[in-house]
């Protein structure tokens, strides 16, 4: 028995070490958004590049993945082809341009595509707050009630859109029952 | 003379630079209605987390989410509302992580009752051990006890024969 004492502070490194080894591989910003399963916030905002407001309403109904991007964000330049991929496959995005000039993101779109339904214009980010949005870009998967499902913070890529949001996509798609 | 003027424009100069140095530190300053909102504003900002950088308070920070939360603050605190409804503004949004003093409620219990959990806990290990060392100081049997004073006669006996300091058992 006292033999085995002597094992205790080894143990108890192990446990340690095991703990902060765990700690390494988390990424902190990965937070759970505080609106899962909870509506999209109530919003009116211009569509940008016209003077039309558009409502919550007006864009939920479908499984959409509503994208935060800005063209101050140098991940959302990386994000953008991606969405397009993502786009021509049908998936439909809406954009939230955060907190962002009007005139630099209609260029950003005319240059680069335009991967968006349309685009929110949140000049003073808030409709990202009500979202809990703390940066670019972030991406929300709403379902067809308009119920926020997922957030992923960061850009979107292969790893990210197979690993992580397209089980999430698809299942909500089956439930919803239409494509 | 000439060292007196000296000296003078030195500390003039000295004092510009903390002035300068001050100002540079500040964010951005709201103007309070009175002084209690102020004092309001300054605990509930330290004592909100930034999303973004997260192990600073809005207080401290410099992210452009950190700048927006503090307009916010200072509009909600001057539109009247109370602290208790400005966190929970808050933890409707950014979750029960945005309060560096989380609730006492559900999760975050345990992070309110560790403390006395571990303190009791050690408590309990003193006990136990300081315990076991009294026993073991009781633990001599009677017998063990005259075999223990017949060694000390012996030696008693024999130290007049030998040197002393040397040890004969």
């Amino acid at each position: 028995m006292s033999r085995l004492k002597l094992f205790l502070p080894l143990l108890l490194f192990v446990v340690l070490a095991l703990l902060l080894m765990r700690g390494l591989q988390l990424d902190p910003r990965e937070m759970p958004s505080a609106l899962i399963d909870k509506p999209l916030p109530q919003f009116q905002l211009r569509q940008l590049g016209t003077d039309k407001i558009v409502q919550r309403d007006d864009v939920i109904g479908k499984v959409t993945l509503f994208n935060v991007w800005a063209t101050w964000c140098v991940s959302c330049r990386m994000e953008h082809p991606y969405l397009q991929k993502l786009a021509d496959q049908g998936i439909p995005i809406v954009g939230i341009n955060y907190k962002d000039e009007t005139f630099a993101a209609m260029k950003w779109l005319r240059n680069l595509g335009n991967p968006y339904r349309l685009n929110l214009e949140d000049l003073e980010g808030t409709l990202g707050l009500d979202m809990g949005v703390f940066g670019a870009p972030e991406t929300y998967l709403v379902d067809a009630q308009g119920i926020i499902r997922y957030r992923h913070v960061g850009e979107i890529n292969d790893r990210v859109w197979f690993g992580l949001l397209s089980p999430v996509y698809q299942d909500l798609i089956s439930k919803s029952g239409t494509p | 003379m000439r060292a007196a003027l000296l000296r003078g424009t030195c500390l003039v100069v000295a004092l510009y630079l903390l002035a300068v140095s001050a100002s540079y530190a500040v964010i951005e300053t709201y103007q309070f209605s009175n002084t209690e909102l102020e004092q309001r504003y300054k605990v509930l900002s330290a004592q909100l987390r930034c999303p973004k950088c997260q192990n600073q308070n809005i207080a401290d920070s410099n992210a452009p989410i950190a700048q927006d939360l503090r307009k916010l603050l200072y509009k909600q605190l001057e539109g009247g509302s109370s602290d208790e409804e400005v966190l929970e503004y808050m933890v409707l949004r950014y979750g029960e992580f945005v309060r560096y003093k989380p609730r006492y409620s559900g999760p975050t219990m345990i992070l309110w009752l560790m403390p006395g959990i571990l303190l009791l806990g050690a408590l309990v290990i003193l006990l136990v051990v300081l315990k076991g060392n009294r026993r073991k100081q009781q633990s001599i049997s009677s017998e063990e006890q005259e075999q223990l004073d017949a060694l000390f006669s012996a030696t008693a006996s024999d130290s007049k024969d030998t040197p002393p300091g040397e040890n004969t058992l």
